[in-house]
């Protein structure tokens, strides 16, 4: 095909371009099916993405489960790389994941609830205008700097308030706890206000879509403001706020910098709040800095761990997803 | 003002109707009471953000110079220490992920919404597994990238290896953004397009595409940021704490500017801990000028929508 002809069916006016419309490999209908398949081939590769991961986290991690056996790995209560002795039990990063996922959901979850209500309930145009860019702002500040934080301010004032309380109820002081430079409670609360403004933003959607004329017949029967959204909106949003914590949970669950930084990097059973704990992708963080090749035992561990870590997050993800699309059907 | 009035609402409480015996008095201070509560969460949000900002620009706003920005970190020198090549390092991670995911996001969200007008089993799989693949933890990422670029195809741990797993990690997040912007441009502009004789890929590349184009840019610049901020996978694909010498080729060693931070956050001494705010405070005013373009961008697209 000459160039005229190209340029004049690009125009779409010469008569030639009628009669060869419907031929697949005529000028624009090939170029169409061209991009046609590169755009297919481009959606597809998100299929194979995932593949991607599963079949590298269990083959890579295989030669991991012939050297520990997977209920030593699942049960094992030490993680240790000493001098020849090597111990891999999965318990401690397992358990460090747990109290850090755990004491974020208590910062995360209340707050966050209670910053939605605001957001689908209260605040006025202006007040959102201002409060949405903020959780956006706050949603992309980079996991480090949190870490950062933790170290530099959460630490101190958390030892402060301790002592605080100390001085006050003398009684007290014996159960309070001593708080090392990294620790639980740093990292938790951190990743609690990293995971904020996700459930924030997932709650209002929920309880947006509650339709207005059940709010409407609720204040119609003598509720009051606070009747209305705890007996009425949050119920019929419950699957959507549900999924909203399990989401922020599943978030914390792989959040590295920040606990790498503010939690520890000692993996032991945990002991307290104050002490060190480390969890599962500090430790993947914390093998990849050394240099390791790939026959290397603990290269293989961490694909163990990250296989875990996968299978946790994405059972996670799928629940909340089928919690979405129940509140999807119920809604409406 | 009236107390029957809600907070901002002005939607009238029940009780207001009723003589305001006892136990109505008691239901409407409990009805403020939550009010309240929900008004300090908002405000505690706030100073979170205002609290961490103040606190990093406190710390670091001393160390910052032209020097800082011009000079190689060091691990000895905290005086003498800068930023310039984990900045560069994340420049360019950043424009090379983008250059990256950009065609193939955009490309697999046109397929997604405009070359598959009944959503058949195939899409909608294709569409749970971005979902999915959106909520897998970043470090993973960086698991696929050092088995797969570094060690079966062979790129090392260069910079190649790290815009790459890069993008693999911002994909779902480019695809669904592409997918709205896809879905606000109205139906009747691809119908009267369609109706002139145009082929579809002529409607999507000149009508469809240029409509969506804004939310399509926040997009992108939503997903660069996410580049700048991440930091694990790379840990993972082997880039490093200390270079100072500037990437000078794809296949060369790097570093970005948050590993910087947290190799000057693990040092002893308190110098190193100020050049780190110093570092933060550089990468949040370059997240500040890539959210805040987004936003106007978004702004003027709305503007732009209300007039039509």
């Amino acid at each position: 095909m000459s160039v005229a002809e190209r340029e004049s069916t690009m125009d779409g006016t010469s008569a030639r371009s009628f009669r060869s419309a419907g031929t697949w490999l005529s000028g624009r209908m090939l170029q169409q099916n061209a991009v046609r398949s590169f755009c297919f081939l481009c959606a597809a590769f998100s299929i194979l993405a995932t593949a991607g991961i599963v079949v590298i986290l269990l083959t890579e991690s295989l030669p991991f489960f012939e050297h520990t056996n997977f209920f030593a790995f699942i049960t094992g209560r030490e993680w240790a790389v000493v001098g020849g002795r090597e111990t891999f039990g999965v318990l401690p990063l397992l358990s460090g994941t747990l109290m850090i996922t755990v004491g974020s959901g208590l910062v995360s979850i209340p707050l966050g609830l209670f910053v939605g209500i605001y957001l689908a309930e209260y605040a006025p145009g202006q007040a959102r205008r201002i409060l949405k860019p903020i959780l956006e702002l706050l949603a992309g500040v980079p996991s480090v700097v949190f870490g950062y934080f933790a170290l530099s301010l959460v630490t101190p004032g958390l030892r402060g308030f301790s002592e605080f309380v100390g001085s006050w109820i003398p009684t007290a002081s014996p159960f309070l706890p001593t708080f090392t430079p990294a620790n639980a409670a740093a990292g938790a609360i951190v990743v609690g206000f990293m995971t904020l403004p996700l459930v924030a933003s997932l709650c209002e959607d929920a309880l947006s879509s509650v339709p207005r004329s059940l709010r409407e017949a609720a204040y119609g029967l003598g509720c009051t403001k606070a009747e209305v959204i705890s007996r009425i909106v949050i119920p019929s949003a419950f699957s959507g706020v549900i999924a909203a914590f399990i989401l922020a949970l599943s978030r914390a669950v792989g959040e590295t910098m920040a606990v790498t930084i503010a939690a520890g990097a000692t993996p032991r059973m945990p002991t307290g709040i104050g002490n060190e704990v480390m969890t599962m992708t500090a430790m993947i963080v914390n093998i990849s800095k050394g240099d390791i090749s790939r026959g290397d035992i603990r290269y293989q561990s961490i694909f163990s761990i990250g296989l875990t870590l996968f299978v946790v997050t994405f059972l996670m993800n799928i629940i909340a997803q089928r919690l979405v699309k129940k509140m999807g059907r119920t809604g409406s | 003002m009236n107390p029957a009035l809600g907070e901002g609402g002005g939607m009238v409480e029940g009780p207001s109707f009723i003589t305001p015996g006892a136990r109505g008095r008691r239901r409407a201070f409990k009805s403020r009471l939550f009010g309240f509560v929900c008004n300090i969460a908002a405000l505690t949000a706030v100073a979170i953000l205002v609290v961490l900002i103040g606190k990093v620009v406190l710390d670091g706003i001393g160390r910052l110079s032209p020097g800082f920005l011009t000079s190689m970190p060091s691990q000895i020198f905290p005086e003498r220490a800068g930023i310039l090549s984990p900045m560069i390092g994340s420049l360019y991670v950043m424009l090379l992920t983008v250059v990256i995911v950009v065609p193939v996001g955009v490309a697999a969200a046109i397929y997604l919404e405009e070359f598959t007008p009944r959503k058949n089993a195939f899409v909608r799989f294709i569409q749970v597994n971005i979902s999915n693949l959106a909520g897998v933890p970043s470090i993973v990422f960086g698991m696929l990238g050092l088995a797969l670029f570094v060690s079966v195809i062979g790129l090392g741990k260069s910079l190649i290896t790290g815009a790459l797993t890069m993008s693999i990690l911002v994909l779902p997040m480019v695809i669904l953004v592409t997918q709205e912007a896809l879905k606000a441009v109205p139906q009747s502009f691809r119908e009267a397009s369609l109706a002139l004789g145009t082929t579809q890929w002529q409607t999507i590349s000149r009508i469809v595409l240029p409509t969506a184009l804004p939310g399509i840019l926040t997009g992108i610049i939503l997903s660069a940021s996410r580049a700048i901020g991440e930091t694990a996978p790379l840990i993972v694909v082997g880039a490093v704490g200390l270079v100072t010498f500037l990437p000078d080729g794809l296949d060369s060693r790097y570093t970005v500017l948050p590993l910087q931070i947290l190799d000057w956050i693990g040092q002893p001494r308190q110098d190193f801990r100020d050049a780190a705010a110093a570092a933060i405070l550089v990468l949040i005013a370059m997240l500040l000028l890539l959210n805040s373009t987004a936003i106007i961008i978004r702004a003027r697209a709305q503007k732009k929508m209300a007039g039509l």
